[in-house]
């Protein structure tokens, strides 16, 4: 009965998605207020139905309900409540639920959080996002419906793909799609920009918010998806440049510069056009990484099983909501020509170099993944292109950019005198170029150009960033007033930049000085790497939840003591019979030891040797924790008090308007 | 037989590929003994291994893969540097059998140059864009040279903070 | 309305003319590089018979099978109804048993059937990485000059035959 409830619910809301689309867009060309107010009440609607049908197919999940075909896929008897709970995204149709869910959760907050912009603005943004919201119902409905039965009902499920049951699997999907979908507000309001023609410093004002809290959702989640494959993935990567990272990498950059075309658009009224353009694209490679990940046209580590319908059904979709965009785009965009001044050495100026580097970047990523297939599809064979393509491409786009940085903050808006930028400058530079320098041997590792590079590039980014605090701090007589009186975004913004320090710090340091070692060690051997001695005690059997373990007992010493108790597994999962490797950690800010059980060197006998593998990862924790941080300076750039006085004063100024 | 039901059992095939649990190679070669290589060779034997791609994993480099294959490669590697083969001709005995698809790097050449000249052709372009439009936009006036900072903190310190508070933008 | 603001509508066109395209083709396949070549050289011992040997040379003079097996390939069970049929008709397969022991062989082929005229021993994968074969079944078609021609990765079945086996086989013989 639950299941027939949830499909029920996902045809009503296919309905109301359908209002949401035409009604307030009718109501928007008579010019219908009453018509245009449909828009908020059939998004409620719609998020209510949604969140109803989620109910239903996670409630199938509680209780084993291996009548539905995707749960019994999807899950088993054995299965911990947690991952029951989690497998309801760990396959294709359950996470398009996921992912409507989310897209009706904005639409919804859109229309409560947005009740005083000018009404036709909301009403055209939320019928486009109902317009998107009937595609995407559409397709659950006609080629990836959760809630199909199996009939005769198995006794049991076939369990969830082992890789997700993974602490680390819980929340990145969710983060990932709050990311993606988000950026559909961004896209929402771009097309109603576009259709009403009116793009304006308030525009960009109400978009600011929405896109940096997309992008800071989808900062955490690609942070997690990392972390969890660095975790379950065995090898001791943290990214590959697999073509569904690449998915969730595109729309990441484009989101980046979009916030920063944003910024101009808002203060100096430029980069108008550019910054819609963005906002379409910004949405556009989620709508491609979709397709990427799940019409199964590419080969990656973690694709869903697929099926050619869904291909052709998302690509259909895909062309019909970009083309219109995109000629909606080439229509009305010409209209936004700014012919104010514009200065190169000045804030915005910087800021549009920011999107030069940022925008080239994400097509290198697009062009690398896509190439294999545009060489394919020619017929000229079969490529690869992967990490050393990628890495010797991406440096010098991305260097660039990380130098730009330390500017923008120093240079004002309009225009800058480069003398006083420089000379205000000189004292980050020379920190950084210092700590380059020394950082490598400080940490007793040998010193390698790139490692002074890339360390002072680091250290410059943060220096350069925290500067610009304490200049604003030194201006004003009384210090403590200074601090409190700094704008949340602009404490947001510093520490954004200061993560994206910490994140090119980490890198630099992980992938110049990791070392890692396949090693053959029995009961009572030890390696030695970095000077850590690993000995492995002992194999033994364990019993999971779900799975048989070999469980490793690792014990690792370092200069004559003991430092950590390491316990890798390998792990037989009961009822789908795959086999996992469950790596261990040992970390502290400054390095990681990472330890995975490879193969018994003989099959049969589990106590015997195996082939070990050890890594040392020095300042690996640094590369998530800019991650983290990145995503904190969003939310803080986010809930800048600004945006709420700003949207108090115009609505002020709007009533009066429309008393007058 | 129909087309989806090939596929299916490709499908079926890539899974039974991937699960070691069923695919029972019988040779499982205990990994190189890094004893055997000078240090350079050692270094080189790293580098390589992580350039080249596992065929049955579709998205892993042969060092990092567990599958047996990998494990082949990684031996044959081994066994060729040992015997003083240089890098182009393990790539090369590599590329014989299993073609371009085994490179992660790919090779410069006619069906790769736009991909390895590609994102700078973008940059370039994107520059002069940029350029050619902050150039059409440049002040036409002779500039009145105002010091901005100076200037505020002549007005006094509250003010500063305001001006990041108020829009900037032309009205609507 | 000016051309460059037509652009992304353009590059838009491009992308989804090359993902139609794209989705009529399999990631998981690696064409061979070996197609229009030689087979590569070996010499290998026969199945109950390690003393024989059988080399390259050996598959020259008619057009012929080779099919890459083993005793612990899943897959290969699906594909083994069809060679006993297609070796019913006269068709000459000679079966490579791949990374695989003899004893395990023998008693695959004894419930499976053996549809192979000659059955190569392979045990470590030697032959198999100068073929190129990265997991089993795989069939390398060769015509009577002993050159390969064509290449299946995964089962073989009737579809695969009649399309794009048959039509290579009549050519060559």
């Amino acid at each position: 009965m639950i299941p027939e409830l949830g499909h029920f619910a996902l045809i009503a809301a296919l309905f109301v998605a359908v209002l949401q689309a035409l009604v307030p867009a009718y109501g928007v060309w008579r010019r219908d207020r009453r018509l245009m107010a449909v828009a908020s009440s059939s998004a409620q609607t719609q998020f209510l139905l949604i969140l109803f049908a989620y109910g239903c197919l996670t409630w199938a999940f509680v209780t084993r309900d291996w009548s539905v075909a995707y749960v019994a896929a999807n899950s088993e008897a054995s299965l911990p409540l947690m991952y029951r709970l989690t497998a309801v995204w760990g396959a294709h149709e359950g996470s398009m639920l996921l992912w409507m869910l989310m897209l009706t959760g904005w639409s919804a907050a859109v229309s409560v959080f947005n009740r005083r912009l000018p009404v036709d603005l909301t009403a055209t943004a939320l019928a486009v996002l109902g317009a998107l919201a009937v595609g995407f119902l559409l397709f659950i409905l006609l080629t990836s419906n959760p809630f199909t039965l199996n009939f005769p009902v198995p006794d049991n499920g076939r369990d969830l793909n082992p890789l997700l049951q993974d602490p680390g699997f819980v929340i990145h999907p969710p983060m990932l799609y709050m990311g993606y979908v988000g950026f559909s507000v961004a896209f929402a309001f771009a097309i109603a920009a576009l259709i009403s023609g009116r793009l304006d410093a308030a525009w960009a004002r109400w978009t600011r918010p929405w896109t940096t809290t997309a992008w800071l959702f989808l900062t955490i989640g690609i942070t997690l998806g990392s972390w969890w494959a660095y975790n379950e993935l065995g090898w001791g990567g943290w990214w590959f440049w697999d073509p569904v990272e690449n998915a969730s990498f595109m729309p990441w950059l484009v989101g980046t510069a979009l916030i920063h075309s944003l910024a101009v658009t808002e203060k100096r009224g430029q980069l108008k056009a550019w910054t819609v353009l963005l906002a379409i694209l910004a949405f556009a490679l989620s709508l491609l990484g979709t397709f990427l990940v799940r019409s199964g046209i590419l080969v990656s580590v973690h694709a869903f099983a697929t099926d050619p319908a869904r291909g052709i059904f998302i690509l259909t979709f895909l062309a019909i909501v970009l083309g219109i965009a995109f000629t909606l785009y080439a229509w009305r965009a010409p209209k936004f020509v700014s012919e104010a001044d514009f200065e190169l050495f000045s804030r915005e100026g910087l800021l549009l170099l920011n999107n030069v580097f940022l925008v080239s970047a994400a097509a290198a990523v697009l062009l690398g993944t896509l190439y294999p297939l545009v060489i394919e599809a020619l017929d000229l064979g079969k490529v690869s292109v992967g990490p050393p393509y990628f890495n010797s491409i991406f440096l010098p786009l991305t260097i660039p950019l990380a130098v730009l940085i330390g500017f923008a903050s120093a240079v004002g808006w309009k225009r800058a005198r480069a003398a006083d930028v420089f000379k205000r400058l000189r004292v980050p530079a020379a920190i950084a170029v210092l700590a380059g320098c020394t950082l490598p041997w400080l940490l007793g590792h040998r010193t390698l150009l790139a490692a002074i590079g890339g360390g002072a590039l680091a250290v410059w980014v943060i220096v350069s960033s925290l500067h610009e605090i304490v200049r604003r701090v030194r201006a004003k007589r009384d210090r403590l007033a200074g601090i409190t009186q700094i704008p949340r975004a602009v404490w947001g913004m510093t520490l954004a930049h200061c993560g994206l320090g910490v994140w090119v710090l980490g890198i630099t340091f992980t992938s110049l000085y990791s070392i890692e070692q396949n090693v053959r060690l029995g009961p009572g051997e030890s390696a030695t790497l970095a000077g850590y001695t690993f000995a492995l005690k002992g194999v033994e059997p364990r019993q999971g939840p779900n799975y048989r373990a070999d469980h490793g007992d690792v014990e690792v010493e370092y200069q004559g003591r003991v430092i950590a108790q390491l316990a890798p597994e390998k792990r037989l999962y009961d009822a789908s019979g795959q086999i996992m490797t469950e790596s261990a950690v040992d970390h502290t800010p400054l390095r990681d030891l990472y330890v995975a059980l490879g193969e018994p060197i003989d099959r049969n006998n589990a106590n015997g040797d195996w082939a070990v593998r050890l890594y040392y990862k020095p300042m690996m924790r640094l590369v998530w924790g800019g991650g983290v941080l990145m995503a904190l300076g969003g939310l803080l750039a986010a809930t800048d008090r600004r945006y709420r006085l700003a949207r108090a004063a115009e609505r002020a100024a709007l009533s009066s308007e429309v008393a007058a | 037989m129909s087309v989806g039901l090939r596929r299916g059992l490709r499908l079926l095939l890539a899974m039974l590929l991937l699960a070691p649990a069923v695919v029972r190679a019988q040779d499982r070669a205990p990994p190189p003994d890094p004893a055997h290589l000078t240090a350079d060779e050692q270094q080189r034997y790293d580098s390589l291994i992580h350039e080249l791609r596992c065929l049955v994993c579709q998205n892993e480099t042969i060092g990092d893969s567990q599958a047996p294959l990998a494990a082949d490669l990684r031996n044959q590697v081994h066994a060729q540097l040992a015997a003083g083969r240089s890098d182009v001709e393990i790539k090369r005995y590599l590329t014989d059998r299993y073609g371009d698809f085994v490179l992660y790097r790919p090779p410069f050449k006619a069906k790769t140059w736009l991909l390895w000249a590609g994102p700078f052709l973008v940059l370039l372009i994107a520059l002069v864009v940029a350029l050619r439009y902050a150039r059409a936009r440049r002040h036409h006036e002779t500039p009145v040279l105002v010091d901005n900072e100076a200037l505020l903190r002549l007005i006094g310190s509250e003010r500063q903070s305001e001006s990041e508070d108020r829009p900037q933008g032309p009205p609507a | 309305m000016r051309l460059r603001y037509l652009l992304p509508a353009a590059a838009l066109v491009g992308l989804v003319v090359l993902f139609a395209a794209g989705l009529h083709h399999d990631p998981h396949e690696v064409p061979s590089p070996l197609i229009g070549k030689p087979a590569p050289a070996f010499s290998l011992g026969l199945l109950g018979e390690p003393a024989k040997r059988y080399t390259a040379d050996d598959l020259k003079g008619r057009p012929v099978l080779v099919n890459f097996f083993a005793s612990w390939c899943a897959a290969c069970e699906v594909e083994q109804d069809y060679l006993m049929q297609l070796a019913a008709q006269g068709v000459e397969i000679v079966g490579v048993d791949y990374k695989d022991s003899d004893e395990d062989a023998s008693r695959w082929l004894a419930r499976h059937g053996n549809p192979y005229r000659s059955v190569i021993t392979d045990p470590q994968g030697a032959a198999g990485l100068d073929w190129g074969v990265y997991g089993a079944p795989e069939t390398f078609v060769l015509n009577a000059a002993g050159t390969i021609v064509y290449k299946q990765i995964g089962p073989l079945d009737d579809a695969v035959w009649r399309t794009r086996i048959a039509p290579l086989m009549e050519r060559g013989s």
